[in-house]
């Protein structure tokens, strides 16, 4: 048993000095490089198909880093992060009911709402641990979903159409395609760059440290729990920013935004993209949706072949995609 | 509200209680002996229900179909522990959940391509399809009454089993502590598969006897799932007591909630925006009853011990 520590301390050091700028750096990079070039791309084919469907990943990629931050680095399993980009998106479709359509009104609407909600659960969710920790989250997800389906003056069951995408600062701007979708992208590269910064700072250690042993951190003094819940609650407010954007991007607002399938597959999307990387997140989310919609081409039953994919890949590649990259990648280097 | 309503509701709810525990059972067991999260034992459900229309079909007999059902349902099971389950064991919770998310992605499609979108019957036996006069001006069906009846005969029985014999002791003692268990020499695994098993069985055997009063639908199996959880979560995982307490509960708070929501709110609010809230309040009430059970008593009402 050692001796394997041995080994594979001995491999993993070889091996970091050449690995970690890979993984670290260049990657997000690349993978914001083919999100930055893609509506160059898109200007030989059908541009506003593919426009949207990218715009859909990056606003998904950003629901999905938030729970990243919870699953990844906190092990706070969430069933209900739907529920913040409902409300978010919730925010955006009551305030231009009303004849709010401006970002500089709306967004911040839409991330207050999101964090109170997220604080509101918190104080309740963090008390759980493990398996009761993600049945209360989803708890209160649900509890989000019938209330957005009782809303009957914002449309109830049936969602509410946005009749405009909001304006920035008076300006139309969002309804550039274009525009709408780097503006995404900008969202996202925020997003992440938050993301990194949180998770290298003290606070991310702390956070880090309550999911390898909790009374650990407690006895040294950490009140865990504030760490956990300041982590909620700034996952919340990403997700009510996913929310926001998702809003705009559909220009229609429904309950089904917060079911308890859409929290199941933003935890699909993680897991799928290795749950602990942050870039992960954003290529699972690329992943699941591109897949699909890819599949969804062939033929209506498309969720036969998707079903058994998500199945083969548990069983044969542990650590998601992430996994399958990482295992080539030393495969390379051994020759 | 009038008392024969009262007493009808209340009846209903019970019958929800008692399908809810089939469910629930199977559920809890495979989460407290083996620590595995199956998101797919709600298809096992619905492929209860369709297995009957298709057996009734062949057959023409209702007693017939639920056997054949019954056995076609743990022979499923098996088969999927087989394939499936048995390699991801002892792996992280959400390995669970994505296999298992898979397995519900591409059975509530597989039972769109073999029998069609549209919803299917099962035609009720027709000794249990009338009924039955319970007091005077109160009628009540008597399948709901055949359902409740099933379900307590089942409880009984499993509360034999577990109590009572070898296998059952096996099984608690699994759910108490595995690793112990299995160091004791007992082949852990070989148990597991006999409570998958059984568990897929009793799943399908509610989605057999619902049958004749829901329709027979994909994706019938998801909604129930969510609420076998908010079950096993708040009876304690792994424990039949307390997911038959639970079950019981859930199955009249969520009932009563829903038929007297509306007038209750009526006492204290104007009726219209109790005509808008009511229906609301009235389905998440299952779901504040299990923050509530979990912010007092984060392991559940009945937990089963030593965890």
């Amino acid at each position: 048993m050692a001796q394997a520590d041995i080994t594979q301390t001995g491999a993993a050091a070889s091996a970091m000095p050449a690995r970690k700028p890979v993984a670290g750096f260049i990657l997000p990079l690349v993978i914001f490089g083919c999100f930055a070039a893609v509506p160059l791309l898109s200007a030989f084919g059908a541009e506003s198909y593919l426009l949207g469907l990218v715009t859909r990943v990056m606003i998904f990629a950003i629901a999905a880093l938030a729970l990243d931050l919870l699953v990844g680095y906190g092990a706070l399993v969430s069933f209900g992060h739907a529920a913040f980009v409902g409300i978010g998106a919730y925010a955006v479709g009551i305030l231009a009911s009303h004849g709010f359509g401006d970002v500089l009104i709306s967004l911040p609407a839409a991330l207050l709402a999101s964090a109170l909600f997220a604080w509101l659960t918190g104080i309740v969710c963090l008390r759980t641990r493990g398996v009761y920790f993600i049945m209360i989250t989803l708890a209160f997800g649900q509890m989000a979903f019938f209330t957005a389906s009782s809303l009957a003056p914002y449309g109830g069951d049936d969602g509410l159409t946005i009749h405009a995408r909001n304006t920035i600062a008076g300006f139309e701007l969002l309804d550039n395609e274009r525009f709408f979708y780097y503006f995404s992208l900008l969202c996202l590269i925020a997003t992440y760059l938050l993301c990194r910064a949180l998770v290298a700072s003290r606070f991310g250690r702390v956070f880090r440290g309550s999911k390898e042993n909790a009374t650990r951190m407690a006895t040294l003094g950490y009140q865990v729990y504030r760490f956990q819940l300041t982590g909620y609650v700034i996952a919340g407010m990403m997700g009510g920013l996913s929310g926001f954007l998702l809003a705009n991007a559909t220009n229609f607002v429904s309950p089904a935004y917060m079911s308890w399938q859409r929290s199941g597959e933003l935890l699909i999307m993680i897991i799928l993209g290795g749950a602990g990387t942050l870039h992960g997140a954003i290529v699972g989310t690329a992943a699941f949706l591109l897949l699909e919609e890819w599949l969804s081409g062939f033929t209506e039953h498309w969720k036969m072949i998707f079903g058994p994919l998500l199945v083969l890949a548990v069983l044969f590649v542990p650590g998601g995609i992430g996994g399958i990259g990482s295992a080539l990648l030393r495969r390379w280097r051994r020759g | 509200m009038s008392t024969a309503l009262f007493i009808v509701q209340t009846l209903n709810g019970l019958q929800l209680g008692v399908l809810l525990f089939l469910i629930a059972a199977g559920l809890t067991l495979v989460f407290g002996v083996m620590d595995f999260i199956n998101l797919a034992h709600g298809v096992q459900y619905m492929l209860g229900a369709y297995l009957a229309v298709m057996f009734y079909a062949l057959t023409g007999n209702f007693l017939f179909a639920l056997i054949l059902a019954l056995g076609a349902a743990l022979l499923f099971g098996l088969l999927l522990e087989f394939v499936i389950f048995r390699h991801l064991y002892g792996r992280d919770h959400l390995d669970h959940v994505i296999a298992t998310f898979g397995i519900i992605l591409f059975l509530n499609q597989g039972v769109k391509f073999v029998w069609g979108a549209a919803p299917l019957t099962l035609p009720m036996p027709e000794m249990f399809s009338g009924s039955v006069a319970l007091m005077p001006g109160l009628l009540y069906p008597v399948w709901r009454l055949v359902i409740i009846g099933s379900g307590l005969a089942v409880a009984i029985l499993l509360y034999v089993l577990v109590t009572q014999t070898r296998i059952g002791m096996l099984v608690r003692a699994g759910a108490t502590n595995a690793n112990m268990v299995s160091a004791l020499g007992v082949d852990i695994r070989r148990l597991f598969m006999i409570v998958f098993g059984f568990g897929a069985m009793l799943a399908g055997f509610a989605g057999v006897m619902i049958a004749p009063i829901l329709s027979v639908e994909p994706g019938m199996g998801d909604t129930i799932l969510i609420l076998a959880f908010v079950v096993i979560v708040i009876g304690g995982i792994g424990s039949i007591r307390g997911a038959f307490l639970a079950a019981l509960l859930i199955g009249l708070v969520d009932t009563l909630g829903r038929s007297f929501a509306v007038d209750i709110l009526r006492l204290f609010m104007a009726p219209s925006p109790a005509r808008t809230v009511g229906p609301a309040i009235a389905s998440m009430l299952i779901y504040i009853l299990m923050a509530l059970v979990l912010y007092f008593r984060p392991s559940g009402l009945f937990p089963a011990k030593g965890r």
